[in-house]
């Protein structure tokens, strides 16, 4: 996995190869009880509540926690080019769907690429800000999402 | 404990993790900070004394104020910052990894 944050353009790129056909990597990006299965982080799940996979539709799920707590999230789809490439907008918000304002957003770029049976995928995750980008790290440490609550223990006791 | 300065010791507590995303947004002044916990002002000042010193924060008196400003370049230098991060992505490609072994080997049953 390729991982780098441009900094001048403020964004986070990440880049992997799965061993599998373009279409079963696209259905697992793109369909729900696909993305259920592998979007959350252990000990955490992703469960969807809404699905609406097109140009201006959303999707909207929950992380949920080991002690069953929520967080919901939801991602705003921007452009589709099926098989290719889609764009959408991500944010926190609560179980209705209502936007919370007081986190920053980002915008999801994901292109999809095969080539001799490995499928390439491309993110490109872009923020207003530097700081935006350093808030949403800083609350994943927080939120544990990251799994870093779990991680920092080590990461501290190998420096 | 031992005294570490490093930018991993300054978010190795959860107070301040919430003072670092607090100052991320703008620089404030310190009694503006510690009214938004519910610790002493002295407690607060600690924390924000050893983010100073891991080097992730500026301070600078003004009169009998102090203003706090986080130093985003340190802490985007110090790639390992990062590191969870990354680490959630990884987490999240071997769960995808295994979806995609499950979906071929259905597909080769029918």
């Amino acid at each position: 996995m390729n991982f780098s944050i441009d900094k001048e353009n403020k964004k986070i790129l990440v880049e992997r190869e799965f061993a599998a056909a373009l279409a079963d990597v696209w259905a697992a990006w793109t369909r729900s009880e696909l993305l259920d299965q592998w979007w959350a982080p252990k000990p955490w799940k992703a469960r969807t509540q809404k699905m609406d996979f097109r140009e201006g539709g959303h999707w909207l799920y929950a992380m949920v926690g080991p002690d069953n707590e929520e967080h919901w999230a939801r991602a705003d789809f921007k452009s589709i080019t099926p098989l290719k490439s889609f764009s959408a907008q991500d944010a926190f918000c609560d179980k209705s769907g209502n936007i919370d304002q007081s986190f920053p957003r980002s915008m999801w770029m994901n292109k999809f690429s095969e080539s001799s049976g490995t499928t390439k995928v491309n993110i490109e995750i872009a923020y207003t800000e530097l700081a935006d980008l350093e808030k949403i790290i800083e609350m994943g440490f927080r939120e544990g999402f990251t799994a870093a609550l779990e991680n920092l223990d080590e990461l501290l006791d190998e420096k | 404990m031992e005294s570490r300065r490093d930018v991993f010791q300054a978010i190795a507590d959860p107070t301040r993790r919430a003072i670092i995303g607090l100052v991320a947004g703008k620089p404030q002044k310190l009694n503006a900070i510690a009214r938004h916990f519910d610790m002493s002002r002295q407690a607060i000042s600690l924390h924000i004394r050893i983010l100073k010193e891991c080097g992730v924060m500026s301070v600078t008196r003004e009169g009998r104020e102090r203003h706090c400003a986080l130093r985003l370049e340190k802490l985007a230098e110090a790639t390992d910052w990062l590191e969870p991060f990354r680490k959630m992505w990884e987490a999240r490609f071997d769960q995808l990894d295994n979806l995609l072994i499950n979906l071929k080997s259905k597909k080769n049953e029918k």
